[in-house]
């Protein structure tokens, strides 16, 4: 449906966007995320035609999308902040798209409601935007994005302005909602836990460039890189040299899968697979249990050695130390893993 | 208890302004009108209707409102696209420009007048390039019109234009709007109260328009203050004054209701963005080429007037030279003038400053007693207040001899006269100004003052005051300048031998020969010189946040 070949944005010396390739197939759920000024609204800019490319293409359905305006080019766009329009109604800004199609006063009536009935908005036709709460203010902008029947609908931010109680609930709505109607949505987001939740692919960007793309299971499981490991929230990255399925870390000896590669790498120990044995088992390496975070049913607990940086561990409940107690260390191979290189 | 404290505070803020209104402003306007309509005891209102009736007053009416209409469309049409440029494309210089494009507001229409004389008047420059005079043509008039109101339709709508978030528009771009359709159904309806309320304030100002017509006019054009001012000074003939006075009273208030109005359906729900975020280089030929556009009207509308008049003030019978000003600093014989002219700059100075604090008093204590939620009685005083701003100048100047002339308020004498009347005039630019900041202030910081043992008058000197402290500044340069330009009433007030820079340009402009003229360019530009010195000084002061509605 979607292809950009070699797509880049520059903004003065900075590339927003910088020679970025990606597709996305029919009815298709991708989500792009990244922190901050990683050039991804940019992309989505640039998909809409709201911003032009300084090189690159962009195709949809096969055909190149230059010189095309935003408003030829068929799409849905759910902003950030939903910029409805404050001078009309709910039935109003749903129908917008609509009569710039020319459909006809019954047609849009219809559809209208049809929309409202489907994001849980019933008879909502007449009340004004203003006094929407902020959730019935997102059910708006997407009913107003889906109404013209775009053939990509990207979404920016989607749940951005809202609690985290709403936003977990609201994402699993919305993807049984995309995958009922077939959409293909391209939707990119800063916060992790929207994007692995909503996406059948992830791809996590990074100063313009695509750093990593993939499944969520296999992107959090197999973060390729220092950057994508960190922004997914695991910290326990350290130097380490690897010699067939072992890695020397200031951390001691780490067990590593079989096939990683050698030599001098960064090594990601994600929390479940530190396991804290008896202090005597241990080698000669004094940790100590420096604090506890309670997360529900496991506990994180930051583990400090006696040289080098803190380890986090994240435990079941009933086996989480004392603060301040001594305690040993091992590690499960299988949830460690060799990163790459960051690249240039 | 609280609440009958409350008022009471409220009516002792308000005492002195009402006081002040009521003996300067009400009190001469009433004072006309009755020599007018009661000339020996009984009313005549039948004048009214005898007055309107007549040709020769009818076609200043018809003028009046048909020249107010054209300037104000004019001035849209030049400066609208002037707005779109200043709200939303980011180029070098563009806060040089928004000051250059600030300064017309507050020049004396005298200077103005005297400006477009020089560019299009008899040997003007258009007449000695092309022989294009216009100076008795109508379009004088509606150029030095548009010139003086650019400002406020960029100030006004460009102020929101610039914070209208541009992903609205770009919401309609992706939802199947071209580009015109997105501005049309999106934008448009977000501007219409901003330019409603713009296009109204330019009527306002045009339809009271003075000092330009006095100068551009001629003997051919005449607006109903133009005409006020004529029967008065000229013709003696207070009744028909006294029913243009009210005509123009009628009108005026009725301006200023639908502008109120318009101001509060403005404050409906937009989503505001800082300004910042929306300004971004032009791109394209097409954007490039309105920001040329823009550049060269400005050039054309503001600077090449005023520079023009800066060059006609060198330009003696002998080429370049000082010789205008060194005669500024000399009596002539024609007996024009009974001191040197140059010590009109001292007169307008000293008179300037005194109404700058009688204005900032005056409306401090007025914008501090509207700060308190709104009920009737203020809203009331709020309208009162405006009113200066479009009752004729002139009937106030001539009201203050007819009234102030005997006890207790015997002041004909006294030089206090000239500062009182311009105050007047600058009392509704300093509450403007001021009243929005002032309610900026959050009550609950002078509740915690006040639990932390701060007395009201500390709360305010500790709290209140550093916060508006830059819009009492700016409020005060408003003042300032006000008083340097105002003309209407200072033409009658101000004695023949303490005139201000405005009267001494329209005296000098009044006499026939070259050396007279010359004079006229030479005093205009030194006007301009303390003008914009103020401004400037105002300029570093505002933000557009704190600027009120000026």
């Amino acid at each position: 449906m979607l292809r950009l070949d070699g797509a880049t944005v520059r903004f003065g010396e900075r590339a927003a966007l910088d020679a970025v390739d990606l597709e996305v197939a029919d009815h298709e759920i991708v989500c792009v995320l990244g922190p901050s000024g990683s050039g991804k609204s940019t992309l989505l800019r640039a998909v809409a035609g709201l911003q032009p490319l300084d090189r690159g293409r962009v195709l949809l359905g096969g055909a190149d999308q230059s010189g095309v305006p935003t408003h030829r080019r068929g799409l849905g766009l759910m902003f950030q902040d939903h910029q409805l329009f404050p001078q009309r109604d709910v039935g109003g800004n749903v129908a917008f798209g609509l009569r710039m199609r020319g459909d006809g006063k019954a047609e849009r009536a219809e559809r209208v409601r049809e929309l409202l009935d489907l994001v849980g908005l019933p008879g909502a036709e007449r009340r004004s935007v203003a006094a929407l709460s902020g959730g019935e203010q997102q059910r708006v902008a997407l009913a107003r994005a889906l109404a013209p029947r775009p053939r990509l609908l990207m979404l920016d931010e989607p749940l951005g302005q809202l609690d985290r109680g709403l936003r977990e609930r609201l994402v699993v709505e919305l993807r049984q909602l995309f995958g009922r109607l077939g959409t293909t949505v391209l939707a990119v987001t800063h916060d992790q836990g929207e994007a692995f939740a909503l996406a059948d692919r992830v791809v996590v960007m990074r100063d313009g460039r695509i750093a990593q793309s993939g499944a969520p299971v296999d992107v959090w499981s197999r973060p390729a890189t220092e950057f994508v490991a960190r922004f997914l929230g695991f910290d326990n990255v350290v130097a380490a040299r690897v010699s067939g399925t072992v890695a020397d870390t200031v951390w001691g000896e780490v067990p590593v899968p079989e096939g990683s590669p050698q030599g001098e790498r960064r090594l990601l120990v994600r929390p479940g697979g530190v396991r804290l044995v008896p202090a005597a088992e241990a080698e000669a390496r004094g940790w100590t249990v420096e604090s506890r975070t309670f997360r529900g049913s496991r506990v994180a607990v930051r583990l400090r050695p006696a040289d080098g940086p803190p380890l986090e561990a994240e435990l079941p409940l009933r086996e989480v130390p004392e603060e301040g107690a001594g305690v040993g260390v091992a590690f499960r191979a299988e949830d460690v893993v060799v990163l790459g290189d960051d690249g240039p | 208890m609280r609440d009958l404290r409350g008022s009471a505070a409220r009516l002792g803020l308000m005492a002195l302004p009402v006081a002040f209104f009521g003996v300067f402003f009400a009190w001469p306007v009433a004072s006309i009108v009755e020599r007018g309509l009661r000339p020996d005891g009984t009313w005549r209102f039948g004048r009214i209707g005898e007055t309107l009736s007549r040709p020769d007053i009818l076609d200043v009416l018809g003028f009046t409102v048909w020249q107010a209409l054209a300037s104000t469309g004019l001035t849209l049409l030049v400066a609208l696209p002037g707005a779109y440029v200043f709200a939303r494309f980011d180029f070098p210089g563009k806060s040089v420009l928004r000051a250059v494009v600030t300064v017309p507001f507050v020049l004396p229409t005298v200077l103005v007048g005297t400006a477009f004389l020089a560019l299009v008047g008899r040997g003007g420059l258009t007449d000695e390039l092309w022989g294009l005079r216009l100076d008795t043509s109508v379009w004088a008039i509606l150029l030095a019109h548009v010139f003086f109101n650019y400002a406020v339709v960029v100030r006004t709508v460009g102020g929101l234009w610039s914070q209208l978030d541009p992903r609205q528009e770009e919401a309609a771009r992706v939802l199947g709007a071209s580009r015109w359709t997105a501005w049309r159904t999106v934008t448009l309806p977000a501007l219409v109260p901003a330019v409603s309320a713009a296009a109204l304030m330019v009527f306002l100002f045009t339809f009271t328009s003075f000092g330009v017509v006095q100068i551009l006019g001629g003997t051919t054009y005449s607006t109903l203050e133009a005409e006020i001012y004529r029967q008065t000074a000229r013709l003696l003939d207070l009744p028909t004054a006294a029913v243009l006075t009210l005509v123009q009273f009628a009108a005026v208030g009725a301006i200023l209701a639908v502008h109120a109005r318009t101001v509060r359906r403005r404050e409906t729900a937009l989503r505001l963005v800082p300004p910042e975020r929306t300004a971004r280089r032009p791109r394209g030929a097409g954007q490039w080429a309105l920001l040329g556009g823009v550049l060269l009207s400005v050039a054309l509308l503001i600077l090449l007037p005023l520079g023009v008049l800066v060059e006609r003030s060198f330009a003696g019978p002998q080429g370049y030279g000082l010789g205008y000003y060194r005669a500024l600093g000399s009596l002539d014989e024609s007996g024009t003038f009974l001191v040197p002219p140059l010590e009109a700059i001292g007169n307008s100075l000293r008179y300037a400053v005194a109404a700058t604090g009688i204005a900032v008093l005056i409306g401090g204590l007025a914008a501090a007693a509207l700060t308190r939620r709104a009920g009737r009685l203020v809203r009331g005083f709020d309208a009162l207040l405006m009113l200066p701003l479009g009752v004729s100048a002139v009937t106030v100047g001539f009201g203050f001899l007819i009234t102030l002339d005997e006890p207790p308020f015997d002041l004909r004498a006294s030089w206090i006269l000239v500062p009182l009347a311009q105050a007047l005039v600058g009392v509704p630019f300093v509450v403007r100004t001021m009243l929005p900041v002032l309610r900026a202030v959050d009550e609950r910081l002078r509740e915690a003052a006040a639990v932390l043992g701060a007395s009201p008058w500390r709360a305010w000197r500790e709290v209140d005051l550093p916060l508006v402290r830059r819009a009492l500044l700016i409020a005060a340069g408003f003042a300032f300048a006000v008083s340097l330009g105002e003309f209407g009433a200072t033409v009658f007030i101000a004695r023949p031998d303490s005139p201000t820079l405005p009267v001494a340009v329209a005296r000098l402009l009044g006499r026939p020969g070259e050396l007279n003229y010359g004079q006229a360019m030479a005093l205009s530009t030194i006007l301009m010189v303390v003008c914009a010195v103020s401004l400037l000084l105002l300029e570093r002061l505002r933000t557009d946040r704190t600027s009120g509605e000026f």
